[in-house]
């Protein structure tokens, strides 16, 4: 094979130096656009960038071709500044057809630029994407720098001496558009060229075609006369340190196989497939070597219920799920409450109710998270700000779960699940490491074992079987305090219910304090979960416009941090925006009594910064 | 500690709990045998544990000087699943009834049997929701009269070892409350199988569904009614007098004597590496048929907690022990000085 400088050389023409530029890539869902926007991203952050990415793809594997509904894409935006979002408006965009034009030209900046595939506007793509006349045509694209580009032409030229049939060739198109756009940005070729080898290695032909599809793209841009220059997007100045990138299901795995080193156990996952959270599932079924053990259970109830019997055992357990498992999953959980066992319940939310919008992000199971159980049945719940961020969350909330004895709720969300930022690789040393301990085993003495006998954070000991002279029952009927026999004292029940809920609201001392970011008074942007980064970006944009605005971001939600009360009450307003109808702000107005004013979104989609900034400022 | 285990008796496994069963009430013997058998088979007091979902038969862990689980309804064998396949060293029996195990709890039934989860499922079969007050459940017959059926129920029922066979169960068995010595014995082979031993016992609810099982119970008829299932034994009962014999893939009763000698019954076979033979005898119903009690079923299968923890195993030996960093810096990463 012949080196990567040689059949990409550096472009001769000129080149402009920006900051940052945010690129979608929109096709056909086979279109292979999800790949595409891995490897720009990917490319992006081993050259330095900070990155941020936002895929977004249909429900369906296979939608009907060449519809609106089968429109997949990927947006990702590379900076040389620390970013927090996947940017706004639209530098680029590629479409591979018009029904990916349609959708989502609206989002391209005025004059930005435009890469269509021109051969798949024909008649018949037209009629597929519902339009009767080509948007090449009718001025829809006028606004922007539009470049028609024969793909599909171009690309069955260019790997015709592989001999793949015009099915085959057509395939390679995603890597034509991708060399175009790699030489458009002056991209790293390398990573691609390699993962192309290790993806199909075993296929000669089907590599050898992906490669020459990629270099055609690569040509095309430096020959074409529609491009007169490149883009030049320098490094970040990131904290040092060794980085990779991290999407978020990902993350969350490794917090949680790391959870279960640094306590000492093992760890067991009970799940049952579902959309965006079945990635922590297949990602923790790689990593046995760490004595992980995964249940694909029969149901979401089996899967909260083995995790309830792994408790028991003393292993680290955990249940994955998104919305609909998590309400089938509700009686599990308050028997795992009741049981006082310390485990993990993770909800990637998504678009709700019911099966909603299984592929969009939504922030809209905060209150079940919290309250949808039957009975009395708090729960801590900690929400994962960022893709990077869900790593340190796994970890804290087993620290949370095994020090106070209880299942912690981790919320995540579809855009945190699939999006992808550069996390800063932790040196292991540093991680906490953290202390669980079972009582030891003692022959008979003629007292007896208490197994609700709690300690000074309201926790009761984690005996487990096996052990000698420790045997006790446990189970979803009230328990007396202490022995755990089943009660149905008035008294008891009263105490027991106030103790649980104590227990959690003692977990306040144990994490983080609320910090700010921002005045002392004035509005208080105050944001929970996936949209940290839209709101801090927000907050940012007019705070540089002199605007009297701080930002507070909550991770723990139940209970809140210390000082939540403190911090907000210095403030002449709050706003509190959620991708939901505002179920944070009904909780701040009932802990606190203050009137906290809601922007509230509910597309199934994330906040823009420019929505948010308009939004903060009309609050 | 003392390197010589102390010799518990069946007195050992009991807790300091009352127990709560209405008098008379069939669970009580089956409690009794339960403790004698452990005693019996050496079982640890520490290393035993009893899952159970709701109902009467599932208060059954709280008697128990073992570790236990009262868990939620249907959901035992889900719980085990988590605790089996994570602690292998633990012997574990999931006690249920016919509603729990059958209705709402048919789909984990189902699912550990065919994963062959080495646990011990006793399913109390009393045909009758006694715990919630006398409503029909999944084994109760077509035109039973229950608080839910005023005019009967309409219900098809299901036969447990049917469900069992059909989950592919290795090991399948039934017995009789009161028929203790069988009792006894066939709650020992369950402890012994490796892999998910499934054993349906009819159980005398006195207060909702009296007398339900009395045909296969009553001293007088017994003999009559039921057959015992013994490996490689012909198919005889009734004191001798009268056998099981296959008419092409139907039994029929036959009496022994004149041109019927026991070479031409149905020899039991629990080991047939197919089910046929077990699917024959358990659709055996009273009257048509003496009832089989026994062992239907006993065969050899991986079970589902060695399966998981030979591939943790595998992938330790093959890629060693799981090392943070190795993970956290596998693919492509860079610098930032
Ligand atoms: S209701 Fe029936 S099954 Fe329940 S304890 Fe009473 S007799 Fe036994």
């Amino acid at each position: 094979m012949t080196t990567s400088t040689e059949q990409f050389p550096p472009t001769s023409k000129p080149s402009e130096s920006v900051s940052g530029v945010t690129v979608r890539l929109a096709g056909d869902s086979g279109d292979g656009m999800q790949l595409l926007g891995t490897q720009l991203t990917n490319t992006s952050a081993l050259s330095g960038n900070d990155v941020a990415t936002f895929p977004d793809f249909p429900a369906e594997i296979r939608a009907p071709r060449g519809t609106r509904a089968g429109v997949s894409g990927f947006q990702v935006q590379f900076s040389s500044d620390e970013i927090f979002t996947p940017g706004d408006g639209l530098d680029a965009l590629v479409c591979m057809n018009p029904a990916a034009l349609v959708t989502n030209i609206g989002d391209l900046k005025k004059s930005g630029i435009l890469i269509v595939n021109s051969d798949s506007f024909e008649s018949k793509d037209l009629k597929l994407a519902k339009l009767e006349n080509s948007p090449l045509e009718d001025g829809t694209t006028d606004p922007y720098r539009t470049i028609h580009v024969p793909m599909t032409k171009l690309t069955r030229g260019a790997v015709e001496s592989t001999g793949l049939s015009t099915k085959f060739a057509d395939r390679c198109k995603n890597f034509f558009a991708m060399g175009l756009v790699f030489w458009l940005y002056g991209r790293d070729v390398e990573p691609t060229l390699r993962f192309i080898n290790a993806k199909f290695g075993n296929k000669p032909e089907v590599a050898e075609a992906n490669r020459l599809a990629l270099k055609a793209g690569w040509n095309y841009g430096e020959t074409t006369e529609d491009f007169a220059s490149t883009y030049q997007v320098s490094a970040a100045e990131l904290p040092a340190g060794v980085y990779r990138n991290v999407m978020g299901n990902q993350a969350l795995s490794w917090g949680l196989i790391s959870a279960a080193k640094l306590s000492g156990k093992e760890l067991f996952l009970g799940s049952y497939p579902i959309t965006p959270a079945s990635d922590i599932l297949h990602e923790l079924s790689k990593h046995k070597n760490f004595g992980v053990r995964t249940f694909q259970a029969e149901d979401e109830i089996a899967a909260v219920c083995s995790a309830v019997g792994a408790a028991f055992g003393g292993s680290m357990a955990v249940t994955t799920s998104s919305g609909p498992g998590i309400a089938l999953k509700g009686e599990g959980l308050g028997l795992g409450l009741m049981l006082e066992l310390p485990m993990i319940v993770i909800d990637v939310q998504r678009g709700g109710p019911s099966t909603g919008l299984p592929t969009k992000t939504e922030q809209s199971d905060l209150l079940m998270a919290m309250y949808g159980r039957n009975g009395e049945s708090p729960l801590p719940v900690v929400a994962a700000q960022s893709p990077a961020d869900c790593f340190r969350t796994a970890i804290e909330a087993w620290q949370v779960a095994t020090k106070f004895m209880v299942p912690v709720v981790i919320l995540s969300d579809g855009y945190i699940a699939n999006g992808a930022e550069p996390w800063r690789i932790p040196d292991v040393g540093t991680l906490p490491k953290i202390e669980v301990s079972h009582p030891a085993g003692r022959e008979p003495d003629g007292t007896q074992f208490l197994p609700y006998e709690r300690n000074e954070d309201l926790a009761r000991p984690w005996a487990i079987p096996g052990t000698e002279g420790l045997m006790h029952r446990v189970g979803g009927l009230e328990k007396e305090d202490g022995t755990g026999n089943v009660s149905y004292d008035p008294d008891n029940h009263q105490h027991m219910v106030e103790t649980r809920a104590k227990k959690i609201a003692n977990a306040a001392s144990f994490i983080d304090p609320l910090e700010v970011d921002g005045p002392e008074s004035g509005t208080l942007v105050v944001s929970w979960g996936g949209t940290y980064g839209a709101c801090r970006t927000a907050v940012k944009t007019l705070q540089e416009k002199g605007q009297n605005v701080a930002h507070a971001h909550m991770r723990w939600i139940h209970p809140f941090p210390a000082n939540t009360e403190e911090v907000f009450r210095r403030y002449d307003k709050i706003v509190v925006p959620e991708l939901n109808s505002g179920q944070l702000r009904l909780m701040i107005r009932n802990e606190f009594l203050i009137d906290a004013v809601g922007i509230n979104k509910i597309k199934g989609k994330p906040f823009s910064v420019s929505e948010l900034v308009d939004e903060i400022e009309s609050a | 500690m003392n390197a010589e285990l102390p010799v518990l008796k069946a007195k050992d496994f009991e807790s300091d709990q009352d127990v709560r069963w209405c008098p008379g009430c069939g669970d009580y013997s089956i409690l009794a045998q339960m403790k004698k058998v452990l005693a019996e088979i050496g079982a640890r007091q520490e290393s035993t544990v009893f899952i159970s979902g709701i109902g009467c038969s599932s208060r059954f862990p709280y008697y128990m000087n073992t570790y236990g689980m009262h868990s939620i309804h249907g959901r035992a064998p889900a719980f085990a699943t988590g605790l089996k396949t994570t602690r292998p060293d633990l012997d574990v029996w999931v006690i249920t009834g016919d509603g729990d195990a059958l209705s709402i709890g048919g789909n984990h039934l189902m699912h550990v049997i065919r994963r062959n989860l080495d646990i011990n499922i006793v399913l109390f079969n009393n045909s009758i929701y006694g715990l919630t007050k006398g409503q029909y459940s999944p084994t109760s017959k077509v035109g039973a009269v229950t608080k839910s059926t005023p005019r009967g129920s309409i219900d098809h029922p299901l036969n447990p070892l049917q469900v069992a066979l059909a989950a592919e169960g290795t090991f399948v068995a039934r017995s009789v409350d009161s028929s203790i010595k069988h009792l006894m014995a066939t709650l020992k082979r369950a402890s012994q199988h490796r892999g998910t031993s499934f054993v349906e016992v009819y159980q005398n609810c006195n207060v909702f569904n009296d007398g339900a099982w009395d045909y296969a119970k009553a001293k007088a008829t017994k003999d009559q009614t039921t057959v015992v299932l013994e490996h490689g034994k012909p198919l005889v009962f009734d004191g001798g007098t009268k056998g099981i014999r296959l008419n092409g893939f139907m039994p029929e009763v036959v009496e022994i004597g004149g041109d019927v000698s026991e070479s031409d019954l149905l020899v039991h076979d629990e080991k047939a590496t197919e089910p046929h033979l077990a699917n024959i005898l358990s659709r055996m119903r009273h009257p048509q048929f003496p009832e089989p009690i026994g062992v239907f079923r006993a065969i050899e299968r991986t079970t589902y907690n060695d399966g998981v923890n030979e591939q943790v195993a595998d992938a330790r030996g093959e890629q060693g022990e799981g090392d943070l960093a190795k993970m956290y810096t596998s693919g492509d990463t860079w610098t930032v000085a």
